[in-house]
Formats: C-alpha cells, structure tokens, sequence
C-alpha cells in the first residue's frame, strides 16, 4: 500500500487502461450492436466519451453517449450541508432494449451507482446494465460489484483517490493520497 | 464561491448576484426532468409541502404544484374559500396549526405586502413567496431572468422594459431588482397614473411612450392590466390603453432590432398586447411558463432542509 501521495495512473498509462476498457466492453458485448455508454458527472461523463472514441476507431461505429448527474438521487441530501450542484443529464436514445454501460471515474461506497441505477429506470427499461470503472478503490457499503476495471487500487477509508482528465484539469493522471495529506 | 440561498425565498431585493444565478443555474439542468418519460427525481420524497393561496391563482398554484410532484414532495393546497381562514382565523393561527401537522415547507400567496416575511419570521417551515400584495413575486422574477438568459446569453448590458401597470405589479418590482443585480438596463413605460412615484430612485429609465421603449428595448416585459383595479380611474379606457401603450405589430415592426417579448400572464388580449405579437415569431410568453416549473424545482431543492441556523449562515456568506 502506498504510504506517500503517489501516481496511480500517468497519462500514458491512463490512455492504455481506457483502451484497454473499450476492448474489453465491446468483447463482453460481443460488438457494438444496442450499445448505449452512460458517463456519470463530472468525469465519468469524459472518460465515457474517450471510450467511445476509442470504440469508434476500433469498429468504425458511433456508439451513443450520455451524461448522468446522480444529484437528486443521492441518499444524504437530507445530511449534506448546502445543496450540491447539479448537472446536466442528457441521454441521446431511449435505453429500452439497450445494453447501457455505466461509466465512472472511480468506483467506492457503491451509493453514486445506485442513484444512477434508479436514475437510468425512470428512462425506461435497457435489457442490460452494466458497471465500467477507471479505478475500483474498494470500500463498497452495497452489494455493487464493476464488470470493466480499469485498476484496482486498496485505499484506507479516508485516503483520497483523485482522478484527473485533460478536458477539466488540464492532464490526465491518477494520484493517491493517504488519510493525512492535505 | 457559490452563496446558499438561506431558509425562505422572499424576494429578489436581498438575494446577491450570485445567488440568483445559482438559482437560474440550478434550473437549466431540471428542465430536462419534465421532458422524461416519468416525469420524477425522488429528491424531496417525504417532505411535505403546503400551498396556501389567499388570492386566486391558475398559472403559479398549478407551476409550484407540479415542481414540487415532480420532486416527490407531498403537497397540500390550502385556499381561502372553504379554508377555516373564511370563518377569521388569523395568518399565524393557520399557519401554525398547519406546522403542528409537521410540514417543511409553505408556499404562500397573499393580498397583504409584507405577508411572506411575516409568516417566515414565525414559523421553523421554509417559506416561499408565490406573491404578497404589490410587493414582490421573486419566482416569476427568476422565471423570466432565465427565459431571457436562455435567449440572449447572458443578462448583463441587456436592455429590458416593463411595460404596462407597474404601480400594482410584484412581478415589475421582482424584475427590475433582479435585472439590475445581473447588470441589466432596466425601463419601465406606461401611462405616469400606473407608474409608482419614486419609481425613478430605482435607478431606472423612464419612457412616456410605447414607441420609444420599443426602439430602445432588447426585450420588453408587458404587464398584464389589471382589469379589477381599472374602475379607480387610473387610465381613461382600455381602447384608448391599447392605442397609446399597445405592443402592436406595427409598432414592432418598427423597431431597429428584433424585441423579445414576455407577458407574465393571464394576457389581455388587444389591451395590454395584441394577438400576433403574443402569438409572434419573438413571442417567448409559453418558454416562460416551461421556465416557471424548472425554477421552482430549483428554488425548493435549494431551500429544502435549510434551517434557520443554516440561513443565519447563509447570511455571512452572502
């Protein structure tokens, strides 16, 4: 386990784990057919849509790409001091008989993909959800489990896992910080 | 930084800049809600929310109802006819005994300036002002800041008039304040019976004839004439009314740009505002009314769960 704040992911590695990603999904769905990728914001939404580029290179075919903001659906609004902001969600196609993937930055307690879950069903009914994921870290506190890892990282409960992207932050990088860095 | 937005929503006079675009900010992305299949976000599931109209009302009764449906709240309406207030039980009473039935929120339209305010220094619920006498009506203040926002970009150097009976109306009071908070220019035009006195100390320009206002305005906002107050004499005839201060075709078409046009609503029609204006290629009247759910989705969500403590702090922040 890392001890000091470190790298996770640089950029290269970052760009071979989302291709890697994409392979991946278009393998379990044996192409691209009723595909339908979903990124939750904030970056979810851009790591989405590096998959689908990538996808798009590989197979010649646009898959559809939408943006979730979980907001209204989280479970703590009635503990959280003032509101959060929320964001855009826009999803291009209707989802029934789709096969949605979800795609997130990183995956931890399992409550942000449990919003979305009940999110996505007021959309309609896909005839299969699955969970893309650059980073698991653990920790989950629901029984939601990833299909597409990127990487697995063991991070203690208050260690910080920050994933940043070139269109938001100017780079693309995975750090890890320990419970006790600022 | 962004400001919250404290325990009640009274008026656009107080609320900073900032908090009004967090506001219009909050509400673009809820538009999208009312376009779903299931028209639903279970954000505001177990709170209950209570509408309490002293004054009749179609169009802002029926908005804040379906915000607050399509939030998951639970909603009571309360009005006058039928209600114990028609057998003389006071403000404070109703609401009271409304808050012992544990509610979170009030949503209240009354007669009385100042009504709202009164209300929500007596009660723990928030409160939301749906319109207090001639005072101040900030959610349609909010809706129409984000119809124009949405059209123009940006409110700041952006030349708006509000036309017609300013003297009676909490929307022309709601308006001119957010408008001038968010760097617009803001006029008002009609007959000098209908406008307030020191309407100049508000820092706005005044146009004695439609004409000027309309080559003037990027938008104009036109004030319905409120017929039940017209027997006091304030403007000879509503014929005369429509031929000196009517938004017409011919007047727009005058006009050195395209003017924007937004009415409040419930539109006279061939009064205040002639038909193909209202029913115009520049006409954003039924955008305001899409508007006008989104807003409230946003003005609840943001308020819900404030406490007082919660407001007090809101206060340093601003």
């Amino acid at each position: 386990m890392p001890t000091s704040s470190s790298i996770v992911l640089s950029a290269r590695a970052f760009e071979r784990t989302v291709s890697r990603m994409a392979d991946e999904i278009i393998e379990r769905n044996d192409g691209t057919d009723g595909l339908v990728l979903v990124g939750i914001q904030r970056r979810g939404v851009q790591i989405a849509e590096r998959i689908a580029r990538v996808i798009e290179a590989r197979e010649g075919v646009a898959v559809p790409l939408g943006a979730l903001d979980i907001t209204l659906y989280r479970d703590d609004l009635q503990t959280v001091g003032p509101r959060p902001v929320v964001g855009k969600t826009v999803l291009p196609v209707a989802l029934d008989g789709r096969h949605v993937v979800i795609v997130d930055d990183v995956l931890f307690t399992g409550r942000t993909i449990r919003a979305a879950l009940d999110e996505l069903a007021d959309f309609g009914r896909p005839a299969s959800v699955s969970l893309a994921v650059l980073i698991d870290r653990g920790g989950r506190e629901l029984p939601i489990q990833p299909d597409v890892v990127g990487k697995h990282v063991e991070a203690p409960a208050r260690a910080r896992v920050d994933v940043m992207v070139a269109e938001v932050d100017g780079r693309d990088e995975v750090a890890f910080a320990p419970a006790d860095q600022p | 930084m962004t400001s919250p937005l404290g325990k009640d929503l009274l008026g656009l006079e107080h609320l900073t800049a900032g908090q009004i675009n967090l506001v219009l900010d909050t509400a673009t992305p809820l538009k999208e809600i009312s376009e779903r299949v299931i028209k639903k976000v279970p954000t505001l599931r177990g709170a209950t929310i209570v509408n309490l109209f002293f004054e009749a009302s179609t169009r802002t009764r029926i908005s804040f109802e379906f915000a607050e449906k399509r939030m998951s709240a639970d909603t009571v309406n309360v009005a006058v006819a039928g209600s114990s207030v028609s057998k003389g039980e006071t403000l404070v009473d109703t609401a009271r005994n409304l808050e012992a039935m544990k509610i979170d929120m009030v949503v209240i339209r009354h007669p009385a300036s100042g009504a709202a305010l009164f209300l929500a220094e007596r009660i723990e619920s928030n409160v939301i002002n749906a319109g207090d006498g001639t005072h101040e009506h900030p959610t349609q203040g909010l809706l129409d800041l984000l119809t124009l926002r949405d059209h123009f970009g940006s409110i700041a150097g952006l030349k708006v008039c509000i036309c017609g009976d300013v003297l009676h109306s909490r929307v022309a009071r709601s308006n001119i304040w957010g408008l001038m908070k968010l760097g617009a220019h803001v006029a008002v035009c009609g007959p000098r019976s209908l406008l307030p006195n020191a309407i100049g100390e508000m820092g706005v320009t005044i146009f004695d004839r439609i004409e000027q206002a309309i080559e003037w305005a990027d938008a104009l906002n036109i004030l319905r004439l409120q017929l039940e107050r017209m027997e006091a004499g304030y403007i000879p005839s509503l014929r005369e009314y429509n031929r000196v201060f009517g938004v017409t075709r011919e007047r727009l078409d005058r006009a050195p740009r395209d003017v924007l046009i937004l009415h409040p609503g419930p539109m006279n029609r061939g009064v205040e505002i002639d038909s193909d204006v209202a029913d115009g290629a520049h006409s954003v009247i039924l955008d305001q009314v899409t508007n006008g759910v989104a807003v409230r989705m946003a003005v609840l969500y943001l308020l819900s769960g404030n406490t007082p403590e919660l407001a007090e702090a809101a206060k340093g922040v601003a």
